[in-house]
This record gives C-alpha cells, structure tokens and sequence, in this order.
C-alpha cells in the first residue's frame, strides 16, 4: 500500500463520480455522482495525511471534506423536494431554468 | 503484505460498486452499491490509520444512504424505484470527461515525485485531533457549527411547503394569514 496506490484508486472514484454527476437525469443519481467525487478527494486527502504529513492538523482538514459531503447532501435533498413539488419532476433536464 | 492485499482488494470493490450505481437497472439496487461502495471506502481510511475518521465515514454514508433510498421511494414511488430505467443524457461527453480526469489524475499521482513522509502519526490519534479542534483549530470547528445550522435552515425553508412569507406576504403584513383552512395562528 503506497501513496500512489491510493491516489490512483481515489482517480477511479472521482473519474466514476464524474461521469454519474454528467451523465444522469435524475436530482437524486446526479447527487450519487457528487458523493462519489467527494468520496475519492476524501480517500485522497487520508493517503496525504498518512504517507506525507501525519500530524492531526490534516485530520481537520478531512473532517472539513465530511462536513462538505454532509452539506451537499442536506441542499441536495432540499432542491430536489423543491424542485418536485414546483415542477412535479425529479428530472434535470426539465429545470434547465431555475425561475421556480 | 495482508493490509496490501486487504486494500487492493477494498479497492476494487469500492470502483466496481461505483461502477455498478450508475449501471444497474434500477435506483434501488444503485443505493445499495453506492453504500457498499462507501464502506469499501471507509475500511480503506481504517487501513490507513484514521480510525475515527474511518468510522464516521461508514456510519454517515449509511445513514446517507438511507436517507437517500427515502428519498428515491419518494420520488418515484416504490414500484418504479424497483423496476429498470435509463435515464441519461450526453453519454459520450460523460465518459470521454470521465476517462479524461482519470488518466490526468492517475498520471499526476504516478509521475509526481511525492516527497518524503514528514513526523509520524500521534499514538492516540483520535484523542490527538479531539485536542487540535479544540485547541489551536477551534476557528475550523467555529465555522463549521454555522455553516451546519445555516444548512438547516436553508434545507427547511427550501422544503417546507408553505412558510410565514406563503401566510402573511412578503412584507409579514397581511392578515388574517393565506391559510387553505382558516383557525391557524393570525386568524
């Protein structure tokens, strides 16, 4: 287990993220892809701390990518139950206009 | 040699279970890959000595998960949430992106000469970043708990269906209130 190991694999989870977040219709598939970004910067940041600097000052730096995947998930959720019951849909490319 | 072997192992797990979310036939099946996927994820950074981190990670995802199978249910009501759909657009440009950003991160990851390791992890680890938040980075852990109940609120006014501005106009002056039942609270 190597930084490079780890760094690669968490390439494969962001490069996945991004193709879910490009690629999908639905509010909730689409916030699926954003995780899985974040989950790779998340696996990233934790090789960084462990073979670069292991000191804890790294470790609130992690614990500030949590509270961001925490974040998006909450306004996430609240746009897409916004977004169905203005529009009665779930689908992005029917609120290509955010005029409500 | 058994922890080398335990993350490649978790690895591709964690991908193909990414994989699988966005190429099952159903959103269902999608949140239970996506959950297996940030397990996978999590036993990593156990791996590679965060153990507080790790098990907030575990725990919070399938909290998430659930939340986000609520969510789908929801939405799409509990038969098309179990029944195969498609539902895509611009496939090629999401893949060719996606390929893309892997080969210039994996590049980036294998050519960059990554310096050598500085220090060595705390022997209590947990108890070492619990004294950091609330000592010298207490600021971060500051703005973190407004940043939270600022996402709170903005999650409630965002969902709620009808709020005080719906009720007594945007200046909060009319009354009695636009309730749909009269005998609420202004009448």
């Amino acid at each position: 287990m190597t930084l490079e190991a780890v760094l690669v694999v968490a390439a494969a989870l962001f490069a996945v993220g991004l193709y879910g977040a490009l690629s999908q219709q639905v509010v909730v598939m689409v916030m699926m892809g954003l995780e899985l970004m974040i989950n790779g910067v998340l696996l990233a940041a934790a090789g960084f701390w462990l073979f670069l600097a292991p000191d804890p000052t790294g470790q609130v730096l992690l614990l500030v990518v949590l509270a961001a995947m925490t974040v998006e998930m909450a306004m996430g959720f609240a746009v897409a139950t916004l977004l169905h019951r203005r529009r009665q849909t779930d689908m992005t490319d029917m609120a290509e206009e955010l005029s409500g | 040699m058994l922890t080398g072997v335990a993350f490649w192992v978790l690895a591709v797990v964690a991908v193909a279970a990414g994989v699988a979310v966005f190429v099952v036939d159903s959103m269902a099946r999608a949140t239970y890959a996506l959950a297996l996927s940030f397990i996978a994820v999590g036993v990593q950074i156990l791996l590679l000595e965060q153990g507080y981190l790790g098990l907030i990670t575990i725990l919070m995802m399938v909290m998430e998960m659930a939340v986000m199978a609520i969510y789908m249910v929801m939405f799409m009501g509990m038969n098309p949430a179990l029944m195969p759909m498609d539902m895509t657009h611009g496939k090629k440009t999401a893949i060719g992106a996606s390929v893309g950003a892997f080969v210039l991160l994996a590049s980036g990851a294998l050519l960059i000469p990554w310096p050598q390791r500085r220090g060595a992890v705390p022997e209590d680890l947990t108890r070492a970043l619990g004294l950091e938040i609330m000592g010298e980075k207490m600021l971060v852990m500051a703005v973190l708990g407004p940043v939270m109940v600022a996402t709170i609120v903005a999650g409630v006014v965002l969902a709620a269906h009808r709020s005080r501005y719906d009720r007594f106009g945007d200046d909060l002056r009319r009354r009695p209130a636009d309730d749909p039942q009269p005998g609420g609270v202004g009448r």
